[in-house]
């Protein structure tokens, strides 16, 4: 059970990224890889939120596991990087790095933050 | 000016600014099966070298570095070996190694050392995960382009 929920959840997370990140870049024509940016940063949200919830762990399976590992990236973040780095592009490589990383944990605690708001409202 | 390829999506290349419009349901369909492949190779693992929270993520750091390995060797071989290839990137790229590898679960996982009271491993995760994961997209891209592209040994001329 926990194997099917786990493969559900990737399956609208990993398309969710794909047209994410689609109407990300339609907005921004730089190079600076915007589109996973936001999908990272919104998966550590929802990640965030789901784990300072208490959430059945089937619905962390789908939700967690499934949708947002497969919404959020590392190969196409790490990717995006080193395409900027072979293109002597450092600073924009190094922002996506350091940005990436502190909004994602940025992101990750403002979740916890709202779980904790909606709990004890 | 840009690169031929993107492993999720990139919109300046006209083939993969097309794709969705031509073929929209097989291209979801790829990336939805090719996700929750992935996202199952990824459960596996976790389920192999299982951690509390609060404890060092091996397994979520295995997944993103040979992730990470396998997306550098993957786009070498999409630009030289088959470029024609059209459902290769949304399948493996989009949908496998991005269902593989996981941003939210990493930060989580650095999230929970800090809960743990461990700072220093906290930053070192953070910091170790990303540079691995790039040294490793390095090296995938590297030795497969070099790979494909050396010339041709002289026993091989003849």
């Amino acid at each position: 059970m926990t194997v099917l929920l786990v493969a559900l959840g990737a399956a609208v997370g990993a398309p969710a990224r794909y047209l994410l990140d689609r109407a990300v870049q339609a907005r921004h024509g730089s190079r600076f890889p915007w589109g996973t940016l936001t999908v990272n940063v919104l998966g550590c949200f929802l990640l965030g939120l789901l784990t300072a919830l208490p959430a059945p762990s089937l619905l962390a399976s789908l939700l967690g596991t499934g949708f947002c590992g497969a919404l959020t990236t590392y190969s196409t973040f790490s990717y995006e990087t080193w395409k900027l780095v072979r293109s002597g592009s450092w600073l924009p490589a190094v922002s996506n790095m350091v940005v990436s990383l502190v909004a994602g944990l940025g992101a990750a605690y403002v979740g916890i933050v709202f779980a904790g708001a909606w709990l004890f409202r | 000016m840009h690169d031929p390829v993107d492993p999720d999506v990139s919109l300046a290349v006209p083939q993969q600014r097309r794709e969705l419009r031509d073929r929209p349901g097989t291209v979801l369909g790829v990336i939805a099966l090719g996700g929750a492949s992935g996202a199952l190779a990824r459960y596996t693992v976790g389920a192999l070298l299982p951690h509390q929270a609060g404890q060092w993520a091996w397994s979520t750091l295995l997944i993103n570095v040979s992730g990470c390995l396998a997306i550098g060797v993957l786009m070498a071989l999409i630009e030289h070996v088959w470029p024609r290839q059209r459902l290769l990137r949304p399948f493996l790229g989009v949908g496998v190694l991005g269902g593989y590898t996981t941003f939210s679960t990493a930060t989580l996982d650095v999230v929970q050392l800090v809960d743990a009271h461990r700072p220093a491993p906290a930053l070192l995760y953070l910091g170790g995960t990303a540079l691995a994961a790039l040294a490793a997209v390095a090296l995938g891209s590297l030795a497969t382009t070099a790979l494909l592209t050396r010339p041709a040994a002289e026993g091989e001329l003849s």
